[in-house]
């Protein structure tokens, strides 16, 4: 079940990549999937997303750590958007439009994920009050 | 023949743990004499049958006999010696049955050597290791036989995964093993110490070498993992927060609370209740990791297998294990005296900090590691990765290094807080001035990584400074060990700093005589060349690297190609020097001819591996330092034995 979706993901992923590569779909991956942007501030800004981009063919990567041309397509696309002006920002939410949240590993805060980011915070203080309550009892 | 007496070795043994926990049960209930020096026996022959079917696996892999389906299925009559060795545990079923072997030769260790114990906590925690071994046995004889066999034999066999075929595979899960099963022991001793109503400082003191070993091979299984993927993976990095790399960290974090409790339990005799339960979430980690990784919930290079009964079988194990322990804890946790008490400022104190924080963090790696899981059940689709951990679990890191610096500078029970002060003022302004230094200097580092290399600044002197003013022959070695290890925390988190702040990367494609700089150094591509090895061919890019007017030297990252079954690996060329790495890779050939060159220099990211090493010997140093002292401890009271003896 999992794995269709996933595949289904894939497919519809690599066939919007034909799409937008338009004419000629190795130019494109040739220019930007292993080459960095020759603007230094831009290529940090594409190198800090690509960073949080899941690989989504791969076992646990993120596209910046991956040799699958999956993710080649996918670093050659958000080069290719942040070359052009776009900010990490929409181009990240672009990707989470089309693919869903699966695609980021900064997992975007909504009712889904509220219980995981606010678990640390929990514990924190659950944590702090039985030290707290240990401590205070002990010094009687 | 030789499979069919592996089966029966661990068919014996399954039947000798059975009688083991058998023997426990009566021994205690009957305060039977003769059955309580029966069980010593039986756990050891219980380990040597184990450590035989391990011995047979390992000979039927190394004589490539294809009438054995797992050597048929993970391994191939071409391959050198040491991986077709290693590969009986580079699957699934081998795998298991190292974690086995390990679990019954660690039983066999703690019958033969443990002394200090009082005899029925003995008796009960060979009984609970003898359970825990029970489940192990029944998940490998009735859900993955690895001596299952193959009619008609084949001809040859499918191979090693190419990823695998590396020495780090000999050491690696060996390594990890023995630390997961080193917290089972300390398991079976808190559920030995609670049947028997024997929670105190004895009991600590002969758990403490097991968690500390255990907690050593941890500590060098995710170093050594950690530097495998970084050289393996071909991209530079070195920790990419894998749900299988939490499964190793985990029960690190949790060895590491435990590891600083039981030191409070056996010097000071505080945290009793506390480490017990440290002592039930230490195993239950290392149970939860091998869930992940063996069960086939993750897709990884790890999960040899994907087998849905198999992972419903060890999450059965893990529900009773767990759920049991911690039945027992609850019932018997009223009878565990309160410890020893101690001050708001003192070092107990210091150390409950050390555990909670500690304890938070394991918290956030578990509910990061299990949410995308869960969430997949109710058919939501998310990531859980670097983003997330680097916020939630980076600021309480941090927080954990400045407990750390303090903690070993407070005194026992009380302490005053002015004196404190006074005692970390040095490593303050350190850590101050380190940060105005980065500040200055290099403005865009970011501010995690220049807080991380400030904080690894003060801590470093925080760390050496229980050796201040101190007669260093007259220290014990577990001081050293302390000292060490924390030393080696800076190191690592200096490293991870310098890493993220300072890395530099170039990709490019370059034709022949090319030239692409990277921090220092020039590179020119002067050609690729043909490599042939035992099973595989490779494309090695001859790379010549210049920097400044030094000599120029060669590197050879290669693209190597496996036939079976057929894989590409990136074999990256790293050159280290004594301020960083060079790493280089050499990627496909472009359309128009040039090549892929992927090159990083990264200053002192060899601190991580280094950190991680000293921390380890830290611990190894410690462990040698216990048992010097206790054996000390068993000559002096032997000695006074001999002269009452002979003078009273």
């Amino acid at each position: 079940m999992t794995r269709w979706r996933l595949i289904l993901a894939v497919v519809v992923l690599a066939g919007g990549f034909a799409m937008t590569a338009s004419a000629d779909p190795t130019a494109q991956q040739d220019r930007y999937a292993y080459t960095q942007l020759p603007d230094a501030r831009q290529e940090a800004k594409a190198q800090a997303l690509m960073q949080e981009l899941r690989c989504l063919v791969c076992q646990g990567q993120s596209i910046a750590d991956s040799d699958a041309d999956l993710a080649g397509d996918m670093r050659a696309m958000v080069r290719e958007r942040i070359a052009a002006g776009e900010s990490p920002d929409r181009v990240r939410r672009w990707l989470i439009e089309r693919y869903g949240d699966y695609v980021t590993y900064d997992p975007p805060f909504n009712w889904r994920t509220a219980p995981l980011w606010l678990a640390p915070l929990v514990l924190l203080i659950a944590g702090g009050w039985l030290a707290a309550r240990t401590i205070r009892r002990r010094r009687r | 023949m030789i499979a069919e007496s592996g089966l029966a070795a661990l068919w014996f043994a399954a039947a000798l743990a059975l009688l083991q926990v058998a023997l426990a049960g009566l021994a205690l209930r009957l305060r039977n004499d003769d059955m309580t020096a029966a069980i010593r026996p039986v756990a050891m022959v219980q380990g040597l049958l184990c450590a035989g079917a391990m011995a047979c696996l390992i000979t039927v892999f190394a004589q490539s006999d294809m009438s054995v389906r797992l050597v048929f299925e993970n391994s191939s009559a071409v391959k050198p010696m040491l991986y077709k060795i290693a590969g009986a545990w580079g699957n699934h079923e081998g795998s298991m049955l190292l974690w086995v072997t390990i679990l019954g030769l660690a039983g066999a260790a703690v019958a033969l050597f443990e002394r200090q114990l009082e005899q029925r906590t003995l008796t009960a925690t060979l009984g609970a290791q003898a359970v825990i071994a029970l489940g192990f046995y029944a998940f490998l004889l009735f859900a993955s036989n690895p001596f299952a066999r193959l009619w008609p034999p084949a001809a040859d066999g499918q191979g090693l995964n190419p990823l695998l075929q590396d020495p780090g595979l000999a050491l690696h899960p060996p390594t990890l093993y023995v630390g997961y099963v080193g917290l089972s022991v300390a398991f079976s001793f808190a559920v030995g110490a609670l049947v028997t109503r024997d929670v105190g400082p004895q009991f600590a003191r002969a758990m403490r070498p097991w968690v500390l070993g255990a907690w050593i091979f941890l500590t060098l299984g995710i170093t050594a993992g950690s530097y495998w993927a970084y050289y393996e993976l071909g991209w530079g990095g070195w920790w990419f927060w894998d749900p299988v790399e939490n499964a190793s960290l985990m029960p690190w974090l949790a060895a590491t609370a435990l590891l600083h409790s039981v030191s409070v339990l056996a010097t000071r005799d505080g945290l009793r209740a506390w480490t017990v339960m440290l002592a039930v979430v230490a195993f239950s980690m290392s149970m939860i990791g091998t869930f992940l990784v063996r069960s086939g919930v993750l897709t990884s290079v790890h999960a040899f297998a994907v087998d849905p009964e198999r992972g419903t079988f060890i999450l059965v194990l893990l529900a009773l294990y767990i759920g049991g322990a911690l039945a027992l804890f609850g019932a018997r946790i009223g009878t565990v005296r309160q410890g020893n008490t101690f001050d708001l400022v003192s070092r107990e104190a210091g150390l409950v900090l050390n555990n909670l924080l500690l304890s938070v963090i394991l918290g956030i790696v578990l509910i990061g590691t299990l949410y995308p899981l869960v969430a997949q059940g109710f058919g939501v689709q998310l990531s859980v990765g670097k983003p997330f951990f680097d916020k939630t679990a980076g600021p309480i890191a941090l927080a954990l290094m400045l407990v750390l610096a303090v903690g070993p500078l407070l005194r026992w029970r009380r302490d005053d807080a002015q004196a404190v002060l006074g005692r970390v003022t040095i490593p303050l302004g350190v850590a101050i001035l380190a940060a105005v230094i980065l500040v200055l200097l290099t403005p865009r580092a970011g501010a995690m990584p220049i807080l991380g290399l400030a904080f690894a600044a003060g801590l470093a002197v925080a760390s050496v400074a229980p050796l201040w003013r101190r007669n260093l022959k007259r220290t014990p070695w577990f001081i050293f060990g302390m000292v060490l290890a924390h030393l080696g925390v800076a190191v690592a988190v200096a490293g991870m700093a310098s890493d993220s702040a300072f890395t530099q990367e170039r990709l490019t494609a370059l034709r022949f005589g090319e030239t692409a700089t990277v921090g220092p150094y020039d590179v020119t591509l002067k050609g690729v060349k043909p490599v042939v090895g035992e099973n595989w061919s490779a494309i090695a890019g001859v790379l010549i690297v210049k920097r400044g007017t030094d000599r120029p030297f060669v590197m050879e990252p290669q693209q190597r190609f496996f036939s079976t079954p057929p894989t590409t690996t990136n074999e990256s060329a790293i050159v280290t020097r004594w301020n960083g790495q060079l790493y280089t890779v050499l990627g496909q050939q472009n359309a128009d001819g040039r090549w892929q060159v992927r090159l990083w220099w990264k200053p002192f990211v060899t601190l991580i591996w280094i950190g991680g090493a000293m921390i380890a010997l830290g611990g190894l140093l410690a462990l040698i330092g216990h048992m010097r002292r206790t054996m000390k401890m068993r000559r002096r009271a032997r000695e006074y034995d001999e002269w009452a003896e002979a003078w009273l």
